[in-house]
This record gives structure tokens, sequence and C-alpha cells, in this order.
């Protein structure tokens, strides 16, 4: 229903392989620097890249909250310090009160990382884990809200969205129906994943993942690169936007009902979800100047993106994907996604595929690669779609 | 938020699905406590109906039950909701990667992710409806049936909620203790149509009551976050009104006005 869409975006956050910050990604994509790099997380198979966020060391959470340590949750909590989002979120509590702000975060694995280490510093012959392992402040998906929620003094639903790789884009879509149904006047929304050995040897064991920077759309694609990251967005009404803000426009959703772990070939589901979006943001194919890819490098999914793009836009629409920069951050690719759309309409920009010459030639959609281009850009459509056959789309930029 | 519930379902100790259950449910037939045991999903091909673990059939032998006759099915919109996932398989990675040699199978891994259970019904009835799959550890059922009701009150959708939980392998059950399975299903629309009853649903900031009953059918919550939805089926099944607190979060709860149609 139309009701629900435009949203303010009062406040954004991201962390990615660059670091703290909106700052930090907007100049490398404009640079085309990449943060991914040789993985060096303990553990992870040989001879793959990973875009692992730096600092974590340094990101613990405040004492009394000391039980949700885990490399997801530190994750979070830099997302809070990063862009003043931590304090934005403050004014916006005293602005609604505590319960009036609910709290919708994606993740396809929270903090699991602390139950891999668990496992491994096992007793030799003790078949439980060590007593300080706490599994529902961590590896359990609502440690991630009911982190966030803790460290903000925020009182209104908490969600645990987990969808795969389509978490972090539909929990923003929860968080915008929370907002519409009046559950709540604002909320705060995205998703958080973080790199862990199930994640890495999963997708080896599926044998997607690159074997050097990923390259997506090339020809040569070899497969994904894992990133982690976090991507945070306070999304309150339309009349609360800053005058000439960014706004949520729409978002839209679909499932494939085709396999677990592999697209349907002709893109249906994500054919599916990008018109779901246009029609809630009251849009049409001429109305998008940019659409960023989910993009994640595989031979599957990019030549199915392509198809699908094709279907829909023809070749008049320039798309792309970023995670030639972040890699692929699962559970939080679809909230930095929409932060980085942001970032395209305030710049300008449409980036390139990082690493990549040239488009597949097979490919018949308008795939920007080889260099960024300049060009105004008032509308990004952004994909993301998931094991599952879950699909999601949001579109970011400028009222009508 | 206004909402109908026509369909609903129940799988769980001593409830062997909604029929053979409303009676118990309401009160009239005394409970008695049996093993619940979720079959192979009929509606899946053979070869993947094989490879489910319980957690899916639970899932599935909810979401089954409660869109029974519904002739719009495939255009339902669906909430997944669990705290645990499929922990069987969850565990089975981890011990796979924490034994020498030991290796994750690519089904093992697509199978894990939370929504799995969300992508095994719509591959199985063949539908392209939009699915939301959720965590929510105690709370879990409440966060179900207020994303639910957001997508109902929101986008005027028929949704359907299924909620279900399994007991995690060790050494993961000791940290997370869930005593036998339960799953649950219901079918939410924006109109009265129907419907068996109107649920009204009310977030509400403060704790919600913590307590059950010490044994019998309403001790089952203790055992399963998900039977904390048993309050709510109890209304349903003795058509009756009632005022269900269902938690969201330690410092939450849902409060779900039931009135019967």
């Amino acid at each position: 229903m139309s009701g629900m869409w435009p949203l303010a975006i009062g406040a954004r956050s991201v962390v990615t392989a660059f670091g703290l910050g909106t700052e930090a990604l907007r100049a490398a994509l404009r640079e085309r620097r990449t943060g991914l790099a040789p993985c060096a997380f303990p553990g992870a198979p040989e001879g793959i890249w990973a875009g692992e966020v730096p600092g974590l060391e340094d990101a613990t959470p405040p004492p009394e909250l000391a039980a949700y340590d885990c490399r997801n949750n530190r994750i979070a909590e830099l997302a809070l310090r990063a862009d003043s989002f931590a304090e934005a979120v403050a004014r916006a509590r005293e602005t609604y009160g505590a319960d009036r702000i609910a709290v919708v975060v994606g993740t396809s694995t929270a903090g699991i990382e602390a139950t891999e280490r668990a496992y491994a510093r096992r007793d030799a012959g003790a078949a439980g884990l060590p007593a300080d392992f706490n599994y529902s402040h961590t590896h359990d998906l609502f440690a991630l809200p009911g982190y966030l929620a803790a460290r903000l003094g925020l009182n209104g639903p908490a969600l645990a969205v987990s969808t795969a790789c389509t978490s972090g884009a539909r929990a923003v879509m929860e968080a915008a129906a929370l907002i519409s149904a009046g559950v709540v006047d604002a909320a705060l929304a995205g998703g958080v994943d973080s790199l862990c050995r199930l994640t890495l040897h999963g997708f080896n064991s599926l044998e997607l993942l690159s074997r050097g920077a990923c390259r997506p759309c090339a020809g040569d694609r070899d497969g994904i690169v894992i990133g982690e990251a976090a991507g945070l967005l306070l999304l309150e009404k339309p009349e609360r936007a800053a005058p000439g803000s960014v706004l949520l426009l729409g978002g839209g959703a679909s499932s494939d009902g085709h396999h677990m772990s592999s697209p349907h070939p002709d893109g249906l589901g994500a054919v599916g979800a990008m018109r779901a979006a246009l029609s809630a943001a009251g849009l049409g194919v001429g109305d998008i100047d940019y659409i960023n890819l989910h993009g994640t490098g595989t031979r599957a999914n990019d030549a199915m993106e392509d198809r699908a793009v094709h279907h829909l836009f023809g070749d008049a629409v320039p798309c792309s994907s970023t995670k030639g920069w972040t890699g692929h951050t699962l559970g939080a690719s679809g909230a930095i996604e929409a932060v980085i759309a942001s970032l395209c309409v305030e710049e300008g920009l449409v980036p390139g595929c990082l690493n990549v010459a040239a488009p597949d030639p097979e490919f018949r959609a308008d795939v920007a690669a080889g260099g960024n281009r300049a060009k105004p850009v008032r509308r990004v459509l952004s994909n993301s779609f998931g094991f599952g056959g879950s699909n999601c789309a949001l579109v970011v930029g400028r009222a009508a | 938020m206004k909402i109908w519930v026509s369909g609903v379902a129940v799988l769980g100790p001593g409830l062997p699905g909604w029929a053979a259950s409303e009676a118990v449910l309401a009160g009239t037939q005394p409970w008695a406590q049996a093993d619940a045991v979720a079959p192979p999903p009929a509606i899946l091909p053979a070869t993947e109906r094989r490879r489910t673990g319980q957690t899916v059939r639970f899932a599935l032998a909810a979401a089954s039950e409660a869109t029974e006759g519904v002739t719009d099915r495939t255009a339902l919109e669906t909430v997944f909701a669990s705290a645990n996932g499929d922990g069987m398989t969850v565990g089975g990675i981890l011990d796979a990667m924490h034994t020498p040699e030991g290796a994750i199978s690519p089904t093992q891994f697509h199978n894990s992710v939370h929504n799995a259970a969300a992508g095994y019904w719509h591959i199985a009835i063949g539908s392209t409806a939009p699915s939301v799959s959720l965590g929510g550890h105690d709370g879990v059922f409440g966060a179900g049936l207020l994303a639910a009701g957001t997508a109902v009150a929101a986008r005027g959708a028929g949704v359907l909620l299924c909620a279900y939980d399994t007991p995690l392998p060790e050494p993961l059950a000791a940290c997370r203790p869930t005593a036998f399975g339960f799953a649950t299903a219901l079918v939410l629309r924006p109109v009265p149509e129907g419907a068996r009853a109107l649920l009204e649903l009310r977030h509400v900031a403060s704790p919600p009551l913590d307590e059950f009953a010490p044994d019998g059918l309403d001790a089952l919550p203790r055992g399963n976050a998900v039977a904390r939805a048993l309050p709510l089926l109890r209304a349903l099944a003795g058509r009756r009104e009632a005022t269900v607190r269902l938690m969201l979060t330690p410092r939450s709860h849902l409060e779900c006005r039931v009135t019967p149609c």
C-alpha cells in the first residue's frame, strides 16, 4: 500500500572493510579502492580473500553489557560509534520516547563465531562447552537486536530478521511496516554480519568462493569474497526528512519457490521483488537512474540478475555491483548497499564494477565497469537475493 | 492493529494436530502427555522429503494444517518464526568443523540458513509470495505474531504465520534447553470473512507475565518458547474472549485481545 512510503532516513551508519563511517566508504567509492585482501581470519579455507572490518579489538561493549561480547556485536558497537549514530538515536529517543522506536535488524549468523570458539576451546574429552560461553547473548539471533536495544535504551518492538543474504534489506521493509501500522514512530533498521568459519567453509563447500578479489559481472568471474559489515538506518516518517535529503522510497520482496541455493535461472523471483519495490514506491522503470545489483560474483547469480534486470529495464538503466569494494557482507549487504545507494544519489555517481575491465559479453543489461560514471542520479534500485529463494529490493532517492 | 484469524494449526506433546486437539485445548477433554513426531512432509517431492529433519517437518506440518482448504494458499505472504532454527543442522556443521578431516556438505550448509523452512514451504507449494523469517529467543512467538499482524495491517496482505522450535543437539542443548518440538500456525487476514476470531494487537512496553503452571498442558511453555502461544490457542479452541499477553522481550510484550467471530 502506497501509504507505507516514503520514509525519512534520519541518520545512517556503516562499518565495512574500510573501517568506520559513511565518509570512508564514500571516499573509497570515488577513488575506486577495494577493501578486500587475502583472508587473515583464523581457520578460514586456504587461498581465499575477505573483506574484514578493522579495529574490532577496541570495540568491546560497555561493561554492563559484557555478556553480549562477540564479533557480531562488536561490529554493531562500531556502527553505533560511527557517523554519530548513537547520538542521533538518543535524540530520537528524546523526541519519540524509548517505547516508540523499534529495533529491526537482520543477520544470517549473529554471534555464532563465539560458538565456534567455544567448541574449539573445549577441554580435551569434555562434552560440554566452556562455562563462560553465553549462547543467548551471542549465538542466538536475538542477541543482535537485544544488544542494540539495551545499548541504546530503546524499549519498542525488537525483531531479529534472518532471511540469509536479504536479511538487511528485509529488516528495512519490516521496520517500515511497523511505522506504517502505527506501532512505532521511528525504527532503527539494518543488518550486521561477521566473518565466521561456518559461512566461509559453507560457501567453500558449494565451490562459490573467489580465489582473489571478486569480480562481479566479469566474463571470467570466479565467485564470492565474503565480507563483514554493519549498516544501520534511523527511519522516521517523511515529514521529519531534512529538506533535500535522500529518502527510502519503497521496498518489495518475493520468494523463488524454486531451489534452496540456486536462483531461478530466469530470475523470476528477482523480477518479482524489483517490480514490487517499484510499485511500492509508485515509480516506473523510467524513474530509476541506477541499479545497485546483488552482484555477488558467482556464475549463476550474476547471469540470472542480468536477465532479470534486462527483462524489466532493457539496457536503458546503468547497473553495477559494489561487492568488489566491500565483499559480500551477507545479512548486512542490503543495509550497507542502501547507504551506498544514498551516496550515489548525493554524489551523482554510478560506481563501475571494481576489478572488471568490461562486463561479461553475454550480458545484455547496461553493466557499468572499467571506471565510475558521473551522471545525475535521483533514484537507485538496490537488489538483495538469498538462499531459501529470498528476494528483496529497495528504492532509495529523491521524492518525485 | 485488528486482524482476523481463519486457519489454525498445532503440533506438540499430546497435541497431534488442531482437529485432534481442539477439545483438549478448549478444556473439554483432558490432556495427556504423548511425544509429538512430525511426519515427513507429503507436500515435498520424495527426494527432498527424505532429507528434511524434524525442524522443517514441524514447520511444514503446521503450515500445511493451517492452510488446508485455503484456496489462495500460494498468495499468502509468510512469516516463519523460530528461536532455535534448524539446530540439528547447525550443530552438525559445528561438530564437523571441530572434527579432524570433518567436512561440511553443501546441502547441510544451505539447510542451515534460518529461512530454510520457509524456503521449503514456498518450493513445496510453488509460492512466490514474500516471506520473512525471524528469530526472537523466548519472545519468538510474540515477535512472529507482531510481524504477521503488521504485514496484514500495513500491506493489507493475507499472511501465514508459522512458528516452530525443536530441541538443539548437545553440546548446544545444555546452553539452550528445549524439551520437545512444538509448532503452530495461523492464517491471518485484514477482513472478517470466514474468520474464527478477531485479534487486536498492541505492543506494551512492560515485562511479560512469565509464570506458567507447574505441570500439565499449561506447563508446556516451560519446555519450548513457541508453546508460549498456548493461551492464544486455548482461547481460539474454546471460542471465548480473552486477553493474552505474549512475551516479546524480557522488558516488553504483545497484548492480544481475542474476540470469537
